[in-house]
């Protein structure tokens, strides 16, 4: 049998990475619950300590569920292989741990997710390397930011918080044409809707705890690369590692030369390792994301639109409705749809509006209260009576989350459903 | 480990082959022919030197049974393996040679491995010299290009997917155990 066959992404979603085992046959993936493994003589042992030999050594640099995941990611994402970690955090860390040292910088879009942001701003400033953040929707800003010690460009499919589509093809080409890495953390898209190496990404990060594990039951983390960044004049890939001999990642592994680093130097050495029993569940998740996903965006525009029209909404932020500022992007690079994470305002009445969110989040009956995206089930959070209470009204309108904000994740529930409860909420807050 | 026997796959390196050239030098079917098919390797520039890749490949063809014959005439031994400073010299019948030499090294290299008898020749990831790749072809030769011997092993024997990458390999048939 040949494989010449290019299997389509649900085929791969369910066979990619995992044969049936030569020895019991198991259909399912097996977890394989061991921190180590059985070397078959010293010398084996000593070829898989110094790379000679790829195998599994311990559970912290490689497991066999755990590849599992890693291969099924990595075909999904059409890159060259994947390294699986302990959170979505530990994949965007891991990955700038592997490429940067002490005095590089990076150029990063502002449209992030919060804990990115405190990671590249404070932590990263701790290990001497500085970010620039810059409004992403103008190339122009990346391309001024850039200097001689930029080492990476970084930003996210979907913009977190404003639903922002980035233009991956123009800013992938701005890296290209500095020989530096456009790294891209999807976890809004999942591959189903936005591939974006295909559009010039270099590296794909994601929480793995969204919309790929789709459950809201195990945190995990991905890195997938695409294999065709040349690291022959990047420093960090190229140089001899002291740690393995001398070894030079990128001329002896090539493609993987970065993964492979990623894998035995960072995740050795920091140990953001994922359990192999969450990587099960992932995969788990995997096996069903095309369906998930078309679901999810087919409700969230049922949403939106609703919302849209509903008096009590003052304005709706959904790439997928046709007057969005980024309804063109989003058909370009998502054109199943934009996720099923965006956020809406309450329209301010005669009373705090601040109050007015706290009490639509009290009227909610089937959408859960929760700091969380991308789980089967719907869910919301009203940033400024929960992860922004701390800020004044004036504060919140310049960190673009008003008071009157609301995200909602959009689930899988029946869609009549999910309408008759934000109506519910919107009315019963309509103070 | 086993070689996936029934298991081929197009999945490959990106590198600066044309789809044409893939169809030729990088064959699913030519790969595995070989790496089932071949016990005495000869490694054309190989280095001594334990952090370079040439070593990591011999060292890995070793460990998975193959015969490995050094030629490097700067070398009198390596891995435990006697040198020998040519093709020519070495007094056993060979059944691949791996190239790992500059492209522009590769047209006499070829010659040499025509005269031996040696029934495929491999260039190594990066070594791409389509004239001495043609050149070997229509001697009869078996022929890969632009590969690593043994990142292709481990895509075959199921060792690569264990480090996260993406080997191409789709299939529900249960995989075999023990060398094909």
């Amino acid at each position: 049998m040949s494989n010449k066959k290019d299997f389509g992404f649900e085929t791969k979603m369910l066979h990619a990475g995992h044969i049936p085992d030569a020895v019991t046959g198991a259909r399912a993936v097996p977890i394989y619950q061991t921190t180590s493994y059985v070397f078959d003589s010293p010398d084996k042992a000593a070829q898989l300590f110094e790379l000679k030999q790829y195998g599994n050594i311990y559970t912290r640099i490689n497991n066999p569920t755990t590849a599992v995941f890693e291969e099924r990611m990595a075909a999904l994402e059409n890159g060259t292989g994947a390294l699986a970690t302990a959170s979505g955090m530990a994949a965007q860390f891991t990955t700038l741990m592997t490429l940067l040292r002490p005095g590089d910088e990076v150029v990063a879009s502002s449209h992030l997710y919060g804990g990115t942001y405190t990671q590249l701003e404070h932590t990263m400033k701790q290990l001497h390397v500085k970010v620039h953040f810059v409004d992403p929707t103008d190339i122009k800003n990346w391309q001024a930011a850039i200097n001689n010690k930029t080492k990476a460009l970084y930003g996210e499919t979907i913009g977190n918080p404003k639903g922002s589509i980035l233009d991956i093809e123009k800013v992938g080409a701005l890296a290209a044409s500095h020989s530096i890495p456009l790294i891209i953390d999807s976890t809004f898209a999942s591959p189903y809707l936005c591939r974006p190496l295909d559009h010039g990404a270099n590296i794909v990060v994601h929480s793995a705890t969204k919309f790929i594990g789709g459950h809201g039951n195990s945190i995990g983390g991905v890195i997938v690369a695409d294999g065709k960044f040349d690291f022959t004049n990047y420093p960090s890939i190229a140089d001899p590692t002291a740690s393995y001999h001398n070894l030079k990642f990128f001329e002896t592994f090539g493609e993987y030369g970065f993964l492979m680093k990623a894998r035995t130097v960072t995740l050795r050495d920091t140990g953001a390792c994922i359990s192999p029993f969450n990587a099960f569940l992932l995969i788990q998740g995997l096996e069903t994301l095309s369906l998930r996903m078309d679901r999810h965006v087919k409700n969230a525009l049922a949403v939106a639109t609703f919302l849209k029209e509903h008096p009590q909404v003052a304005w709706v932020n959904y790439a997928g409705l046709p007057d969005n500022p980024f309804h063109d992007l989003a058909k370009k690079y998502v054109p199943k749809g934009p996720g099923a994470v965006f956020s809406f305002g309450l329209k301010k009445g005669s009373g705090d509006v601040r109050e007015k969110g706290k009490k639509f989040i009290e009227s909610l009956d089937l959408f859960s209260h929760l700091a969380n995206i991308g789980d089967a089930r719907s869910l919301v959070i009203h940033p400024a009576s929960t992860t922004h209470q701390q800020l004044s009204n004036a504060e919140l309108e310049k960190a673009g989350v008003g008071p009157e904000l609301i995200r909602l994740s959009v689930g899988l529930e029946t869609i009549e459903d999910l309408l008759w409860d934000l109506d519910k909420a919107l009315q019963q807050s309509n103070l | 480990m086993g070689l996936r026997q029934s298991l081929t796959t197009e999945q490959s390196l990106d590198t600066n082959l044309t789809a044409e050239d893939k169809a030729l030098f990088k064959h699913a079917k030519n790969i595995q022919q070989i790496l089932k098919g071949v016990k005495t390797v000869a490694m054309v520039g190989l280095s001594n030197k334990p952090e370079r890749p040439s070593n990591f490949v011999a060292s890995y063809l070793l460990s998975e049974g193959y015969n490995v014959i050094p030629v490097n005439p700067r070398a009198d031994e390596i891995l435990g393996q006697k040198s020998y400073p040519d093709l020519k010299s070495i007094p056993v019948p060979i059944d691949v040679v791996d190239i790992f030499r500059a492209p522009a090294a590769c047209d006499a290299i070829v010659d040499e491995v025509i005269e031996v008898g040696a029934k495929a020749v491999w260039l190594q990831l990066g070594v791409i010299n389509r004239n001495a790749a043609n050149a070997a072809l229509d001697a009869g030769l078996t022929v890969v290009m632009d590969a690593c011997m043994k990142i292709e092993h481990g895509r075959y024997n199921g060792s690569l997917h264990l480090v996260g990458m993406n080997t191409g390999i789709i299939s529900a048939r249960r995989a075999k155990v023990g060398l094909g």
